[in-house]
């Protein structure tokens, strides 16, 4: 090649650049706890260290989920909606079974939980892509729907757990395995299946792929389709795990069960780093500011400085924090 | 000051105008030098720029002509030098001072807003208004008149999603055009026009020219140059090398010039002839609203291009025909009948395709080099649960060796490539997955001339390795340069096919403007081919 002006260095440092934006929630979590201790040592004890991150699993879980839906360029509204829809279901499944199956009404409703969930997303999921509606348009109108649904079910009041199977569920939300509560466990679990599936599996590029540029993953033979389909999918399976820890907390499922959520999970999405335009999606950032959240809750009902009818402004103010330090990383 | 010694990089030289003293330059710029940080990317620039003169600047990618036009428009202030306008010393903090200056800079890249009209666009953020209320009716008129001025035929009323790539540039022209300034400056205008587009666009030009207005004209396409401009400066890695009058300089003056040395042949030499083993047959191919009925073979080692002018309906032909788009089609792939649902299938069977829009259907900019290289061959390179990144990165490794692939380390982002460079990116990107069939659609639109030798040379190579590939190019110097036969499309039909040395311009313009228009009825071509 004639035209060539030097050859090509044979070896490249490989750059290990560590961006703000993989490690800013957790350096924002262990700010929070240094502050937290500092306010009030009571705060960094096991005992509400572990009251809060239970507190969080819900959250945490749906928001995992929803990191999928968010990375592949998706929005799901319904989360919340779609919570009290599954809990009502398992419960009422559940109930019914009960005289006849006993103790394993449990493990039969929560497999029908997981196949709602799985189908609650499959319905977003198709309705966004092959009805092709703005994810925020669809998902509001299936919020909508889910919700509507749960209060009909209900018929405005609440579905209790059966009493036979109270007892036997409980441990789901206040057992411990070795002194950590289950729904911690359960997180972490799901959160990490979730980042082995995005980090080393082929579907976790495609799903960046997709909610990075759509037409560079269709021109690379990526189905748009199957892969935004799934990362539904995926939302309402994680949906539905959460509402399988959630009913022995409330013990019944209830027209108001998960209200907001939708808006917590999101935001635990976007101050764990994922970009809510989609591309890559920060599982273990998700989980850091699903903690956060409830954190900042829980840090503002120990101290006296500042009123706990104020959380959600707080909160509020950490969102528009965690997108101006992506914004100035970015632009660096 | 002799050429030769002007490509061996003594630099520096500034032709005086023809007529000295005749005419105050309009636009003078004076040992203009920009930094960033310790990276100089220009330095000691000095330009003056006469009125009722088109100026060009030519220089291969990364010799600093953006940063120029930028610094003249003032969208970047320079480190050092001046500027002045008609003897009097300007400063431009920023572009819109540059405007009310009488400076107007068309972009390279189509800055419009595409969910308003053509209207909307051409007055947006200047908007005429009576009192407090919006004037549109005047703004359509003044649009209306402004576009035909310039020969686009859009409606003033058009959305600018539904108008077509050139017209969307004519339409950007349109509004830089709108005032009256003293130097419009136009970036890589032509880069995404094609034949009579092309000529429309000098044709203004010419008449900016005869109007008295000042020209500077960026563009690789040294012909475009050698027809119009009345000076041609050249940069080379940031610095002016010199400024000559234009039509004294062929274009290989030009391209040496440009790159510094001699240029070895631009097009590789043909190694092997092609076989009449027919690897691709596609009759009666249909994609509805583009192209109606055509059909066409490749075989084996051949290099087919495929000509016309934007809109002529060639990437939606094949774009059609690997699934990318509804269109019906009998296609045979080494004499097997396939249909392609989608293009994975298509990939799988072993046909590739290199989409012309590298930055918006090609690459993935924000992601970093070895995801985009594999990401058409996840199944193949990743067969297992997991991935193999090892793997991956091995394949990474030898696509930057073998397709030369220059950058500052593998960890770099794809959008932090040169053109060229992301170029044999997504070049490695197609082949990884090792068709057997490769369709190129616009090899080098917007790079510069060294990588597009390289291109052409892998293309031979994958002939010689006996492939078949299918070149779509706008450029038809680049399809006569590397093509064993080349298929000519107008309005969706082809229009005709010419081979050997029938291969000439003239030949292929003909075809692919004002040839036969083909009547409804008639077979595209079909007979030539059986």
């Amino acid at each position: 090649m004639a035209v060539m002006t030097e050859s090509a260095p044979r070896r490249r440092p490989l750059d290990l650049n560590i961006s703000w934006t993989d490690v800013g929630p957790f350096l924002a979590l262990a700010a929070l706890l240094v502050v937290g201790y500092l306010i009030n040592p009571d705060f960094l004890s096991a005992t509400n260290l572990a009251n809060v991150i239970t507190r969080s699993a819900f959250i945490a879980i749906i928001a995992v989920g929803a990191t999928f839906v968010i990375s592949s360029g998706g929005l799901d509204l319904s989360v919340g909606s779609m919570a009290a829809f599954i809990t009502g279901i398992t419960i009422m499944f559940m109930n019914a079974v009960a005289p006849h199956a006993g103790i394993w009404a449990i493990p039969a409703g929560m497999a029908v939980a997981i196949l709602v969930g799985l189908l609650c997303g499959l319905a977003n999921g198709l309705i966004v892509t092959v009805g092709r509606i703005e994810p925020f348009i669809a998902t509001l109108g299936t919020m909508g729907i889910f919700r509507a649904l749960i209060t009909y079910l209900t018929d405005g009041g609440t579905i209790p757990i059966d009493r036979s199977l109270r007892e036997a569920y409980r441990p789901v939300y206040f057992g411990t395995v070795a002194g950590v509560p289950v729904p911690i466990l359960i997180s972490i679990a799901v959160a990490a299946v979730a980042s082995f599936i995005l980090y080393k599996m082929k579907y976790g590029r495609k799903c960046a792929a997709v909610g990075a540029n759509e037409d560079v993953a269709r021109y690379s033979g990526i189905s748009v389709i199957r892969t935004r389909t799934v990362a539904y999918i995926v939302q309402g399976v994680c949906v539905a795990i959460a509402a399988i820890c959630y009913v022995p907390r409330l013990g019944a499922a209830t027209p108001t069960t998960g209200q907001l959520w939708e808006l917590q999970v999101i935001t635990a999405v976007v101050i764990g780093g994922t970009a809510l335009r989609g591309g890559k999606g920060h599982v273990w950032g998700t989980v850091a500011g699903a903690v956060i959240l409830e954190l900042i809750a829980n840090l503002m009902v120990l101290s006296d400085f500042v009123s706990e009818y104020l959380v959600a402004a707080v909160q509020g103010v950490i969102i528009i924090i965690a997108m101006l330090i992506q914004r100035f990383s970015n632009s660096k | 000051m002799s050429i030769a010694a002007n490509i061996a990089g003594e630099g520096g030289s500034t032709f005086s105008s023809d007529a000295p003293g005749s005419l105050e330059p309009v636009l003078r710029a004076q040992g203009l030098s920009k930094q960033y940080g310790p990276v100089t990317v220009l330095s000691d620039v000095t330009l003056d720029v006469l009125p009722g003169e088109i100026h060009a600047i030519i220089g291969e990618n990364g010799a600093g002509k953006s940063t120029l036009m930028r610094l003249l428009s003032g969208y970047v202030e320079p480190s050092h030098g001046t500027l002045s306008m008609s003897g009097h010393t300007v400063k431009f903090a920023k572009p819109s001072q540059a405007q009310d200056a009488g400076i107007a800079l068309v972009h390279q890249e189509i800055l419009l807003a595409e969910g308003l009209t053509v209207t909307d666009n051409l007055f947006l953020g200047r908007e005429l208004s009576r009192g407090h209320v919006v004037d549109d009716r005047t703004m359509r008129r003044l649009a209306a008149e402004k576009l035909a001025q310039i020969g686009c035929a859009v409606s003033p009323r058009a959305l600018v999603r539904d108008v077509s790539l050139a017209d969307r540039q004519m339409v950007q022209i349109a509004r830089a055009l709108l005032d009256d300034h003293k130097v419009v400056i136009f970036d890589e205008p032509t880069a995404v026009l094609t034949g009579g587009e092309v000529e429309r666009l000098l044709e203004i030009v010419l008449q900016l020219k005869a109007h008295g207005t000042a020209v500077l004209y960026i563009s690789h396409r040294l012909d475009e140059v050698q027809r119009v401009a009345d000076k041609v400066t050249v940069l080379r890695d940031g610095k002016m090398v010199c400024t000559y009058p234009g039509r004294t300089l062929s274009q290989l003056d030009m391209a040496r010039l440009m790159v510094g040395r001699e240029l070895a042949a631009l097009y590789p030499e043909k190694t092997v002839a092609p076989s009449d083993v027919p690897m691709l047959s596609v009759s009666n191919a249909t994609v509805p609203g583009y192209v109606e009925d055509v059909s066409f073979t490749v075989h084996k080692g051949e290099i087919l291009g495929f000509a016309g002018m934007v809109g002529a309906g060639r990437t939606e032909l094949f774009e059609g025909i690997i699934g990318l788009r509804p269109a019906t089609a009998t296609v045979e792939l080494k004499g097997k009948s396939v249909h392609f649902q989608s293009q994975r299938a298509a990939i799988d069977a072993g046909v590739g395709y290199l989409t012309e829009d590298r930055k918006g259907k090609g690459l993935l900019l924000q992601e970093h080099l070895a995801p985009n290289l594999t990401l058409s061959a996840l199944g193949v390179f990743h067969p297992g649960l997991s991935m193999g990144r090892r793997r991956e990165a091995e394949a990474l490794e030898q696509a930057v060796e073998t397709y030369d692939i220059r950058l500052k380390s593998l960890g770099a982002k794809a959008g932090q490539l040169s053109g060229g460079n992301q170029q044999k990116l997504l070049l490695a990107k197609v082949l990884l997955t090792d068709p057997s069939v490769v369709i190129i659609d616009e090899p080098t639109r917007g790079i510069d001339i060294a990588n597009k030798a390289q291109i052409y040379a892998f293309i031979q190579e994958l002939v010689a390795k006996g492939k078949a590939c299918i070149v779509i190019s706008s450029e038809m110097q680049e399809l006569i340069g590397i093509c064993d036969r080349i298929l000519v499309m107008r309005e969706g039909r082809i229009t005709g096919e010419v081979s050997g040395a029938e291969m000439t311009e003239s030949n292929v313009a003909v075809l692919a403007t004002s040839g036969p228009k083909p009547g409804p009825k008639a077979k595209g071509g079909t007979e030539w081919l059986s």
